[in-house]
């Protein structure tokens, strides 16, 4: 484990009023998502997930073929289509074309890809202005932090938090009052959206038959975003290609029950282009940029490829035993729980954080509150198996080979197993009854240290399962 | 460039050629229309969209239509869209009403000054309580979007039972119009401490009429 991963998930742990927030507002959309998926509500659930699955599965098998069929769509109808291979060649296309156009005011809705890239740093660094417009990526922009969950970004704010930092960056009067709150941060960025040159939005699906790209919101800024300024630029990750529109029937089903337990989130935008002839309002030019940025190292493997078929609902961190303790920021990317334990990884190679797969108790709920299915724990087991081959290949774990080989001649002689507990029974602490939480030398290797460091032993019983099953005989 | 070299890597790591048409394992499409008749639609539509703090109200007449309107913006700075079902009701010639906006700069600078956006719907899902707008010549997206009140006026025979039935009449949605969308309650946000507040950047009520 990295020294900064381990230090974040200390301070998170120590921190008593983060553990609340996190815990009870997972805990909240847990439960949405359960209620709104229960049988009563929604008897052709698992149909649904094996379904979106199913056609999350064509798609990224086919993803070159679906790709180009978009991008025939969205040209007929007077689009672009730009591909991007990383960050530095989406924020020179941005740029560009905001230079191209004279644009100063750039309004943006929410989107991961977007965090993934950090666009707002790069186009801030070449003096334009860009503005988040959801109101948790607000609360994040002008606090210069990042989202701490993918789909409630400012869940560690307290509205004491907000409402220091609108005092401060706002300079206005100190307001506690949630309502009052959101009417502040919406005034101030409805003259954003009426000023603004440009508008970019990411995209929860792109229609490959219809070359429409779809946003799914709540608040209304992404229509706005959509909506006011001339020019609409799309981010999106080459992975989000569906086949068809009517395959929007069972991935929208899916999306807003899993992210927060709504039927539907309030505003599900298919945008396909700019505003056509006669059309009174909507963009005048629309650009759609897929992203690369490590996604194609993915699709070699097989098993892993369905990391790719992530609609980004959230729902796998809710469920998380260990993200509802260690929570976002312990992540080392913008993607966290357990989509972000398989995502990162592979997006940035396995040695930008190694011990992220093994931070899992493998529990298996992830998997199974994914609405298209993804093998999540199966996975992490991959990624397991690549470290540790990666470091064999280093040799860097000679030692630990040697132990299990150890181990395992030790397993298959029952005689001298049996001797050996006896004699590490005889060493090990009593613990008069209690849990152990350290043991004495000889025992206290450095590995055996690490690993009390993290958990406790139970109390050695006074008869071994052996002795006990002998006595029965 | 980037583009040739991204299809490059991506054709190489699946094991496929330029050009070539996507495997036959493609799932059908998933599309299955229940039976509801006109009342259970009613029914589930109001309840789904009260739930979500929006409000719907019948008129069996498009006279009684207008009559429904005219208390809601008495007083008020209102637009309204240019469907031709809103004229019909006669809500177009409601005082205080503005309509017949063709020009997108007065169009955002009316929709920014009303209190309250009119406009008639394409359809509505019974099973979500959602309103699906397709944008045209008849239906600006401004105005079910800036005003802080959004009355949607529309005959009942839009109502649909829910998605899989609005894509099996609309299966190309974007054959017809730029933007579909589908407004399903009030603009909201639980972005602070989870707590849910109606009217973000859209509209915080939503009043329905269904006429019919």
């Amino acid at each position: 484990m990295s020294v900064e991963f381990d230090r974040k998930v200390h301070d998170t742990l120590a921190d008593a009023n983060l553990q609340l927030a996190i815990y009870s507002s997972t805990g909240r959309l847990k439960r949405g998502r359960s209620a709104s998926v229960a049988d009563a509500e929604m008897p052709d659930y698992q149909e649904l997930r094996t379904q979106a699955h199913a056609i999350k599965k064509h798609a990224i098998d086919n993803l070159d073929y679906y790709l180009e069929e978009f991008e025939r769509n969205v040209t007929a109808r007077g689009g672009k289509v730009v591909y991007c291979k990383d960050a530095t060649e989406v924020a020179d296309f941005v740029l560009g074309l905001a230079k191209q156009r004279g644009a100063r005011l750039i309004v943006k809705s929410k989107s991961m890809t977007t965090e993934e890239v950090d666009l707002n740093e790069r186009l801030h660094h070449h003096g334009l202005e860009s503005v988040e417009t959801d109101l948790g990526e607000y609360i994040l922009q002008l606090a210069h932090e990042k989202p701490y969950h993918i789909v409630l970004p400012a869940l560690h704010k307290t509205r004491y938090d907000v409402a220091d930092l609108f005092t401060r960056e706002l300079h206005v009067p100190r307001e506690t009052v949630i309502e009052k709150q959101t009417a502040l941060a919406c005034s101030v960025l409805r003259d954003k959206f009426l000023a603004a040159d440009i508008g970019i939005s990411g995209a929860n699906f792109l229609v490959a038959d219809s070359g429409a790209i779809v946003v799914i919101e709540n608040e209304g800024n992404a229509r706005l975003t959509t909506t006011a300024p001339k020019v609409h630029i799309v981010l999106a990750g080459i992975e989000k290609v569906i086949p068809r529109a009517r395959d929007l029937a069972t991935f929208l089903k899916l999306l807003a029950r899993s992210a927060t337990g709504q039927l539907l989130s309030a505003y599900t935008s298919f945008l396909s282009g700019a505003r056509r002839p006669g059309e009174i309002d909507g963009p005048d030019e629309f650009y759609v940029v897929l992203l690369d940025n490590g996604r194609t190292r993915l699709l070699p493997d097989r098993e892993k490829r369905q990391t790719l078929y992530c609609i980004r609902c959230g729902a796998c961190l809710n469920a998380c035993p260990v993200y509802r303790k260690i929570g976002g920021y312990s992540f080392p990317w913008v993607y966290s729980g357990p989509i972000g334990a398989i995502l990162t990884p592979q997006f940035m190679g396995v040695s930008h954080e190694p011990a992220l797969p093994f931070a899992s108790s493998l529990c298996g709920a992830c998997g199974e509150v994914c609405p298209v299915k993804i093998d999540i724990p199966k996975v992490l087991l991959e990624l397991r198996s690549d470290i540790k081959k990666a470091e064999a290949r280093d040799g860097q774990n000679r030692l630990e080979k040697l132990a299990f080989r150890a181990f395992a001649w030790l397993m298959t002689h029952p005689r001298i197993y049996e001797m050996a507990c006896r004699m590490a029974a005889m060493m090990a602490p009593s613990g008069n009854g209690k849990w152990i939480s350290s043991v004495p030398p000889p025992l206290n290797l450095p590995p055996v240290r690490a690993w009390l460091s993290q958990r406790d032993l139970p109390p050695p019983p006074a008869k071994s399962f052996r002795e006990l099953w002998r006595q029965r005989r | 460039m980037t583009r040739d070299h991204i299809l490059h890597r991506i054709r190489t790591a699946l094991g496929r050629s330029a050009g070539q048409a996507a495997s036959p394992d493609v799932p059908p499409a998933r599309l299955v229309v229940p039976e509801m008749d006109r009342e259970a639609r009613i029914r589930s539509f109001t309840a789904r969209l009260e739930a979500l703090g929006g409000k719907t109200l019948c008129a069996a007449t498009r006279d009684e239509a207008r009559a429904l309107v005219a208390p809601a913006i008495e007083g008020k700075r209102a637009v309204a869209s240019n469907a031709p079902f809103l004229a019909e009701c006669g809500i177009t010639s409601l005082p205080g009403v503005e309509s017949g906006i063709a020009d997108r700069e007065r169009l955002r600078a009316v929709c920014a000054a009303a209190q309250v956006g009119i406009t008639s719907a394409d359809y509505a899902l019974a099973d979500t309580g959602s309103l699906v707008m397709l944008s045209s010549p008849q239906e600006a997206r401004m105005i079910s979007l800036l005003p802080p009140v959004h009355i949607a006026v529309a005959p009942l025979e839009r109502m649909l039972t829910g998605l899989d039935e609005l894509f099996t009449v609309l299966p190309r949605p974007a054959e017809q119009t730029s933007s579909m969308v589908l407004i399903t309650g009030p603009s909201r946000t639980a972005d602070i401490e989870q707590i849910l507040v109606r009217g973000a950047h859209g509209p915080g009520q939503v009043i329905v009429i269904l006429v019919g």
